[in-house]
Order: structure tokens, then C-alpha cells, then sequence
């Protein structure tokens, strides 16, 4: 296999896709900006939507977006922490019982984000709101059956919790063996080493973890299609029965379904920049943390 | 007394049972997802029988018996005792998705036409590039410009879809319509095109974790025989790597199958049984999340919306399994020398 010419193809060509991609990435957030560039002033952050959605401000919606993270990551945090120290710290790694948990894990990060919303919609609204409003509606009406920032925020958790596990996983691995073994020769139990050696010494990954997740939930819209969003509310969310206005779904309802796309388009680009701009410094900040503190933990 | 002996600690003991509780609940969910999506699927399996009377049939049904599929019923007269799932399952095997109107029609096929069209075409155009960029970082790029290419690229893989598929409609598709021409502004190549952004990070890095695996004396004892570069990484790394990027392709197919607000946004929504590939299309995904908001609660319609996220949920798990056991089965054994 003496072809020069063949070697030259695939080092030019791997180079030139390389290239593509970064030069893609560049154009697409160029292009994002540059589009709504003129709308994005403070007051287009701090105040709500006027004349009909044509005007104003994107408020709500950040709002909405911030709430909705919130109460995903007091769901997802947990969860995610305490699965991934069983898997790491207590699981059999040979036993059914892991395996099957594992796999779990694997099949619900590849499951279609739309599932998650139909699921969202079956299990939470229908079946868990309807079965409260059973038990503590009085006057029969819909409180919990309905969509929510509640739903949608579960929704969103279990969509998220995969990308937790799989951060904190690895921070855990992380931890050298000697750390282990040391605070267990000192006479600590299992439960107080994990509490007061492996914890803190990957939070790191834990941090990450909850960026990364929170930056996922930020992003997803069609998560919350059916759980929770609204096109235009006007007051915020003020309990867990409220519906609220999201960035991605704004972004989504502006472009393709109000009456005049066009003269949105600059709120449109700008609610977009918005929105890549949150996901974009989160997972920057989320691979820095983790780039910065691989590193540290050596015997 | 046995020293050696572990002593019983019912504190340890109480945590590591919860500890393990809580980690059982993403098995609890997948298990929930599937039953509760399935549920709402159920109605259109089990349908009680019921014979349509014919005059009813003609006259157009609606309303009550939405799923009756009239064609099929007219023309086989004699099938009129036919109970209705039957009914309703080759209804899902039709040639034309119309839920809404007199007869509604719940055709499949173009849904799933439609959802391979794009895959294919985000696959076609997604997978080179990404598997040659894998390529470049992994095997031939100083270590100062790896280190910055594998971060910009998993932050593409922050870009939350909505914002690719506002992208693909506001200005990929018309760019791409001055430059090829079609009629049609909002169609699957422009869809495919913008889901290729969405699994470019996903296949590279994968593919990038698939060579980097590849053990360090493989690519030594061929450099040692005198290969080059070029030819080390092209007969030697990539071949034993083939596993894990197969892999790396299944996980894109699985997600530009499921991916829904690209394709929502950018493929022009629109039925049809064509393989052209500059024409609109409407695919599974986006079909749900189109329609949902708009149906009636327990109507057929709501079912077969849930049916077909039953579908995707099966589909994409599959695919998954496959790239968990096969792959990586496959590759251990490869790597221990077997």
C-alpha cells in the first residue's frame, strides 16, 4: 500500500471536516447574533412581551426557563448523585440488579425527547395530576390534571438525570483507591468515607454534572410541548400549578406559528441568542470545571 | 470472638438500602415510560368488535367511528363483519396520514418514510464528516489543536435543537434553495441538513472514544514495520475500531430518529409518499409534536399519536441495545486478542 495519493486524501480530507465543523459552529453563532443584534439591549431582557408578542421583551420567559431548571435540578441532582455512588461505591458490578440499572440509564439517555413529553403528559398530568385532584380537589376542578411547571420540570428530570450519572460517575472513578482505603483503615465506615472523603473530593463532578444537566434542560423544548409551556402568560408563575413561558419554546412558537414571522424575526434572533448563549456558557463553564480538576487527584 | 467478622452497623445498613432505592429509579422509569406511553396506545388494539352498518359507511362516519377504514370496507363487502381493530391496524398501514376530516386516515407509511428520508440524509452527510474529524483529533493532530478541537465540538452538542432548527428555517433553507433550486423552501434535505449538525458531536465523539481505545501497541508495531502515519491509521486503527464507530452511527440513527423540533421546524410537515428528496416531508416525531396540542383526549387520533411514540420509544431502544451488547461485546473481544 504505497499510494501517496490515498495518504494525502485522508489527511486533506480528515483536516477539511475538521474544519467544516468548527467553521459551521462559528457561522451558526455569527449568523444568530448578527440577526438580532439590534434587539439585544437590557431592557429586551428585563421586560414582557407587548403589542401582541410583536414588541417588548423576552422576561417571562427567562423566568419561566430559570424556574423550570430549578426545580428539574432539586429533582435530577439527587437522583443522579445517589445513583451514580451506588453504581460506583456499594453495586456489584457483576449482579443483575446493576446491570439492569446501568442499562436503564444508557436506554433512557437515548430515549427521544418527545417520548419523554408524551410520557410527561401520560404518567404526570394524566395518571399522578388526575389521581391527586381525586384525592384533594373539593370542587371538582382541574388543578393538578393539568399542564404545569411542576410536570414539566419532572419531564425534564428524568431527561436530564442520565447526563448527571454520567458526570458524577466519573468523578467518582476519579478518586484514587488509596483515599479509600486509608479513611477505612482509620476505623470510618463506608457510609462516613463516602460522606466525608469521596463526596467532597468529587464535587467537582457533581458540579459539572448539575451544569451540564441544567444547560440539557435549558435547551429541550419538546420535552415541554405538552407538560406545561405557554405561549403567552401575562403574569409569571407563581405556584406549581401555573403554566409558564419558556426561551426554546418562544423561539419555537414565534417562528413557526404567530401571525406575521416576519416582523418578529429581530425578537426571534435575539430570543435565539439568548438561548444559545445560556446553554453555550453553562457547558463552557461545565468543561472547564471538569478540564481544570481532572487532574488534581494524585496520591 | 471472630475479630475478622463484619460487624452488622443497622445505620450502614438503613443508608445503603436507600442509597440503592433511589438508584433503581431510572430502571423505575424506563419501565414507566414504556407502560404509560403504551397505555394511551392501547385503545386502538382493543376496540370492541362492531358491525357498521353500510348505509352508515357511505354516508360518512364521524365522530364515532373515526378509524373505519371506508375503502377497505366498500370494496369488501363481504368483510363487513370484520371487527374493528383489524380495521384500525391496516388503517396505521395506509398509504395516507389524515387524521383530521370525515374520513380520517391514519396511514403510517409516509411518517416513516419521512423519518428515514431525514435520518438518512443527516447520516449520509453528518457521518463522513464527523468519523474524518474523529479521525484528524484522535490519530493525526498535534496535541495543542486536539485539545481545542474535542471542546468546541462537544459544545456543539450544547446547541439546544430549537435553535438548530430556527437556524435550518430562517436561513439554511433559504440559502440552500438559491443554491439548488428546488420548489419547495421546507424539505427533507434541509432537514437532514440541519439534523446533521445535531449528530455530528455524537458520532465524533464516540468515534473519537472508539480509537483512542484501540490499544498503543497496535499502532506501534505497525509504525515499527515501517507504515507510515497515514497507513497505520487507515489499515490498522480504524479497522480495529470499526465496532465502536458502527456503534457511533447506530446512537445518530437512534437520535435524528427521535429528534423532533428540527424536523418540526425545518422539513415543511407535509405527508407525502415521495422519495425525492427535495420535496417536504413529515416525520414520526414531528407528526406527535405538531398534533398533540391540538387533539381531543381519548380520541383515536390521541391514540394513535401515543401509538406512534410507543414506536419511536421501541425503535430507538432497540438500536440502543444493539450498540450497548453487540458493540461492545464485539470489541472487548476484539482488544483481548480473541
Amino acid at each position: 500500500m504505497n499510494n501517496k495519493y490515498l495518504g494525502k486524501f485522508i489527511v486533506i480530507s480528515s483536516v477539511m471536516s475538521t474544519l467544516l465543523i468548527l467553521f459551521s459552529i462559528i457561522y451558526l453563532l455569527l449568523e444568530i447574533y448578527s440577526g438580532g443584534k439590534n434587539y439585544l439591549t437590557f431592557e429586551f431582557i428585563t421586560s414582557e412581551p407587548k403589542e401582541g408578542m410583536t414588541a417588548g421583551g423576552i422576561f417571562p420567559a427567562i423566568v419561566g426557563t430559570v424556574l423550570l431548571v430549578l426545580i428539574m435540578s432539586i429533582i435530577c441532582v439527587p437522583i443522579g448523585t445517589i445513583t451514580a455512588i451506588y453504581l460506583n461505591e456499594y453495586a456489584n458490578k457483576k449482579s443483575f440488579f446493576t446491570k439492569s440499572i446501568r442499562f436503564a440509564v444508557n436506554t433512557l439517555s437515548g430515549v427521544p425527547s418527545i417520548v419523554f413529553g408524551l410520557f410527561g403528559l401520560g404518567f404526570f398530568v394524566q395518571f399522578i395530576g388526575a389521581g391527586m385532584d381525586k384525592v384533594f380537589s373539593t370542587d371538582g376542578n382541574l388543578q393538578w390534571a393539568q399542564p404545569n411547571i411542576l410536570w414539566a420540570s419532572f419531564t425534564m428530570a428524568f431527561l436530564t438525570v442520565p447526563v448527571v450519572i454520567v458526570s458524577v460517575e466519573e468523578a467518582l472513578k476519579n478518586v484514587p483507591n488509596e483515599y479509600r482505603a486509608a479513611s477505612l483503615a482509620l476505623g470510618a465506615t463506608k457510609w462516613e468515607t463516602i460522606r466525608k472523603i469521596i463526596i467532597p473530593n468529587s464535587i467537582s463532578g457533581i458540579l459539572t454534572g448539575t451544569i451540564l444537566a441544567v444547560g440539557r434542560g435549558a435547551g429541550e423544548v419538546a420535552p415541554i410541548l405538552f407538560t406545561g409551556a405557554a405561549y403567552f402568560l401575562p403574569h409569571l408563575p407563581e405556584k406549581l400549578t401555573d403554566q409558564f413561558m419558556n426561551l426554546g419554546y418562544h423561539v419555537f412558537v414565534m417562528s413557526t406559528q404567530s401571525t406575521d414571522v416576519e416582523a418578529t424575526k429581530g425578537i426571534q434572533y435575539a430570543t435565539a441568542f439568548v438561548l444559545l448563549i445560556l446553554t453555550f456558557s453553562l457547558t463552557s463553564i461545565a468543561i472547564f470545571i471538569r478540564y481544570k480538576f481532572r487532574k488534581k487527584l494524585i496520591v | 470472638m471472630n475479630l475478622l467478622q463484619k460487624k452488622f452497623r443497622p445505620v450502614e445498613f438503613i443508608i445503603e438500602q436507600l442509597i440503592k432505592s433511589v438508584s433503581f429509579v431510572s430502571f423505575a422509569v424506563i419501565i414507566l415510560i414504556f407502560l404509560f406511553v403504551f397505555r394511551e396506545a392501547l385503545p386502538i388494539f382493543s376496540q370492541k368488535e362492531k358491525t357498521v352498518p353500510k348505509e352508515e359507511l357511505q354516508t360518512g362516519s364521524y365522530g364515532e367511528e373515526p378509524t373505519i377504514d371506508l375503502q377497505n370496507q366498500t370494496s369488501n363487502l363481504d368483510n363487513q363483519s370484520k371487527n374493528k381493530d383489524e380495521a384500525t391496524i391496516k388503517n396505521l398501514l395506509g398509504n395516507e396520514w389524515q387524521p383530521v376530516g370525515l374520513e380520517p386516515k391514519y396511514g403510517l407509511r409516509p411518517l416513516f418514510l419521512g423519518s428515514l428520508k431525514v435520518t438518512f440524509i443527516a447520516l449520509i452527510i453528518g457521518a463522513p464528516l464527523a468519523i474524518l474529524a474523529a479521525i484528524f483529533s484522535s490519530l493525526f493532530a498535534p496535541k495543542k489543536i486536539k485539545e481545542f478541537i474535542k471542546p468546541s465540538i462537544e459544545l456543539l452538542s450544547s446547541f439546544p435543537s430549537v435553535v438548530i432548527g430556527f437556524f435550518a428555517l430562517v436561513t439554511l433553507a433559504t440559502f440552500l434553495q438559491n443554491i439548488f433550486g428546488y420548489t419547495f423552501r421546507l424539505n427533507a434535505f434541509v432537514g437532514g441538513i440541519a439534523m446533521a449538525i445535531a449528530i455530528i458531536p455524537i458520532i465524533y465523539t464516540i468515534t473519537e472514544d472508539a480509537l483512542n481505545a484501540v490499544p498503543k501497541y497496535y499502532s506501534e508495531a505497525s509504525l515499527a514495520l515501517g507504515a507510515s502515519k497515514w497507513q497505520t491509521a487507515l489499515f490498522v486503527v480504524v479497522p480495529a475500531a470499526t465496532p465502536g464507530i458502527f456503534a457511533a452511527l447506530l446512537l445518530g440513527f437512534g437520535r435524528a430518529f427521535g429528534e423532533t423540533m428540527i424536523v418540526l421546524m425545518a422539513t415543511g410537515n407535509a405527508a407525502l409518499n415521495s422519495l425525492n428528496i427535495f420535496d417536504p416531508v413529515r416525520t414520526l416525531s414531528a407528526t406527535i409534536g405538531a398534533e398533540m396540542a391540538e387533539v381531543v383526549f381519548g380520541d383515536v387520533h390521541y391514540s394513535v399519536l401515543f401509538f406512534i411514540g410507543s414506536l419511536l420509544f421501541i425503535i430507538t431502544f432497540i438500536i440502543n441495545a444493539i450498540a450497548e451488547f453487540y458493540v461492545r461485546a464485539k470489541l472487548m473481544k476484539r482488544f483481548r486478542g480473541e
